[in-house]
């Protein structure tokens, strides 16, 4: 039985783990789909912890406020994203260094902010009113997979339903359709009547909502604050999940699946003693990546259109 | 005096300079909306880096790695490579100059410089290695770059850990005398500010870079594969070759970067959670310089005139530290957008334009 209940632990701290990542993984599924390549999410989410941490505390001690914070962090990420839109696609910027200035002015702007508003203390007051777990009826009682799967805390059931949804959108309407196309052939999409820059517009808007929502969970799960370190590196994680997942939903999710395995194996580990160094456990993800992209763990290609400005009546 | 003019409203001086401008104001409103003063702000920031001999001589170490990660940044961009990983590159470079600087036993005119040499090779086979993914297998230099920073922060932790740094501590063994590149002389003359050889090296490293891209064959592959990659192959250039070479290089810089702040400056490494952000300090200094060595010097005095002086703006002005990185962000992305740019100097290049039509 020992067995049986490490297992749902593990699993059950897979899928807290995960649970940012895919968030922020999807965010970068749409905003690669129609084109824009999004090396800023690490900042946005760095913004939605910070939001959503913020916000939170200004409510206390209601119970809503964990609510209200994680949807005011998806709307700060609306906000936040719409630099990287304006440059990458109005002032057609590259659109890497963008993305790495978003990351850089993250990091400055909620720290500054923290400072600002906490008396000069790096991190948030640790907050009162968080997301606590949901065991739903009868099924959190069976063995294993009660565990598992049905004593998490509410924003991974979101995350999950999150990803049907984003399949179903990008694969299953018009405007998916549309927002493909933009992404794999701009000009073609431009002459069947699809406002390219638009349709941009709006995939990158969404992804800086998701990624936002990816950082509050952590701050609103995980950490229960926020502070300089609070996200530091899962922006990138969730880019790697992306990419391992093929630029498709279903398959970033499984990424993030994994990822949040490899950090929660650290309790595998301590369980059987083993002697793997933590390090190599924190280097998984990208090592994993970098194999991915050599070819070496199945391929995986990018829309053709993704990084390229789209000029109207360019060839 | 025309062809004076000319050169202070040159595209490539005018955005630069309107970018800081920018981002200065952006870095104004920041400091305005937390409730500070952001001219008493500025004025401290300059008054605490030229105040005394001590913050001068401090701005100098500050300016100077900054020096080496532009000019890496800068290499790879002129050979049309975007190099994020300048970051891990460089604690590859410091990582194994702890190590030599520990370990080896040698008098001192050869322990420096083989130590120098060790994290060059080190650095830059970081880098190279992430070319040699895109020369073979045509992956994207961006992602492997980024991927193999944070690989490189996991591995420096796990090799000062495992080797240098001593049970229950957090930090590595100091270096041996012998390694260490300061300038006691000089030091002294700037109330024991941490100076050291890495400067004069750190301009050197320029001198080089421009004499290599511009004065060698070498350098015209490596430019020409920025280019136009395919009409580099066409003429008969080894694309793929050049790749990795100008990675290498790239990556040679940011290590001996990395060696000089071991050598001349903390003379230890600790094992820290987070990169440590000399590589996308890096970025901005490579792009406000242009890309071109002079651009990076002055770039990266600006920006450690900046990051140094931001202690000024705490003790004068109360503004927290972290308010220059956001001054710092703003200035790369209006130099990326220079779009916005252009947008705001409109009136001004469009009256340039008339009078060339006169």
């Amino acid at each position: 039985m020992a067995w049986l209940a490490m297992g749902g632990d593990l699993l059950h701290d897979t899928i807290v783990f995960s649970t940012a990542l895919i968030f922020a993984a999807l965010g970068g599924v749409i905003s690669e789909r129609s084109g824009i390549v999004n090396i800023g999410i690490e900042g946005i989410m760095v913004m939605g912890a910070f939001v959503g941490a913020v916000v939170t505390f200004m409510l206390e001690p209601a119970p809503y406020a964990p609510w209200i914070g994680f949807f005011a962090a998806g709307i700060a990420g609306i906000i936040f994203s719409l630099p990287h839109a304006l440059a990458s696609i109005t002032f057609k910027a590259d659109q890497v260094i963008s993305g790495v200035a978003l990351n850089f002015l993250a990091t400055g702007l909620a720290v500054y902010l923290t400072k600002v508003m906490f008396d000069g203390a790096g991190q948030t007051k640790t907050l009162t009113e968080v997301f606590t777990k949901w065991e739903i009826p009868f099924l959190s009682d069976i063995p294993f997979f009660g565990r598992a799967l049905f004593q998490g805390y509410p924003t991974s059931y979101i995350a999950f339903i999150l990803v049907a949804v984003v399949w179903f959108v990008l694969f299953k309407t018009a405007f998916g359709l549309r927002l493909r196309s933009v992404g794999e052939h701009p000009r073609a999409a431009d002459t069947a009547g699809i406002n390219v820059a638009r349709t941009r517009y709006i995939a990158v808007m969404i992804s800086g909502a998701l990624a936002a929502l990816g950082g509050a969970t952590v701050a609103l799960t995980t950490t229960s604050n926020f502070s300089h370190n609070t996200i530091s590196g899962q922006g990138f994680i969730a880019i790697a999940a992306m990419i391992f997942g093929k630029w498709h939903p279903l398959g970033a999710m499984g990424a993030a699946l994994f990822f949040g395995l490899a950090q929660s194996v650290k309790t595998l580990i301590q369980f059987f003693g083993w002697n793997i160094p933590v390090e190599f456990m924190y280097m998984l993800p990208y090592v994993v990546t970098i194999l991915v992209l050599a070819g070496v763990v199945g391929k995986s290609s990018a829309p053709a259109a993704v990084g390229k400005p789209y000029e109207t009546g360019s060839r | 005096m025309n062809k004076f003019v000319q050169v202070f409203t040159k595209d490539s001086f005018l955005v630069p300079v309107v970018a800081i401008i920018f981002g200065l104001i952006v870095g104004a409103f920041a400091m305005l909306a937390g409730g500070f003063n952001p001219i008493e702000a500025y004025v401290a920031l300059f008054d605490k880096v030229f105040g005394d001999m001590y913050n001068f001589g401090e701005t100098i170490r500050q300016i100077t790695p900054l020096i080496f990660s532009g000019l890496a940044v800068a290499f790879a961009f002129r050979t049309g490579m975007f190099n994020i990983g300048v970051e891990g590159q460089f604690l590859m470079g410091m990582v194994t100059a702890v190590y030599l600087g520990v370990k080896l036993d040698l008098p001192f005119f050869l322990h420096a410089p083989i130590t120098i040499v060790g994290s060059m090779l080190a650095g830059g086979l970081w880098a190279a290695f992430a070319g040699w993914l895109k020369a073979v297998r045509g992956v994207h230099e961006v992602i492997t770059t980024i991927m193999l920073n944070w690989t490189a922060l996991y591995l420096v932790n796990f090799i000062l850990t495992t080797t240098l740094v001593p049970e229950g501590q957090q930090r590595s063994e100091t270096i041996k005398e012998s390694a260490m590149i300061n300038i006691g002389w000089l030091s002294e003359m700037f109330d024991s500010a941490r100076l050291h050889w890495g400067t004069l090296i750190a301009l050197g490293a320029a001198f080089i870079f421009y004499i290599v891209l511009w004065k060698t064959r070498t350098g015209f592959e490596l430019r020409a594969t920025g280019v136009n990659p395919h009409a580099a192959e066409y003429a008969g250039m080894n694309v793929n070759k050049n790749v990795v070479k100008a990675m290498f290089i790239s990556g040679a810089l940011a290590g001996i970067g990395g060696a000089c702040e071991i050598l001349g400056v903390f003379h230890y490494q600790a094992i820290s959670a987070a990169l440590p952000g000399y590589g996308f300090d890096g970025i901005a200094v490579a792009l406000i310089g242009g890309n071109t060595p002079i651009g990076v010097i002055f770039g990266a005095i600006l920006f450690g005139i900046l990051t140094f002086g931001a202690g000024g703006m705490k003790l004068g002005a109360g503004v927290p530290v972290e308010l220059i990185r956001v001054v710092i962000a703003s200035v790369i992305f209006f130099v990326a957008a220079h779009g916005i740019v252009r947008y705001f100097l409109k009136p001004i290049l469009a009256k340039k334009k008339d009078k060339e039509v006169l």
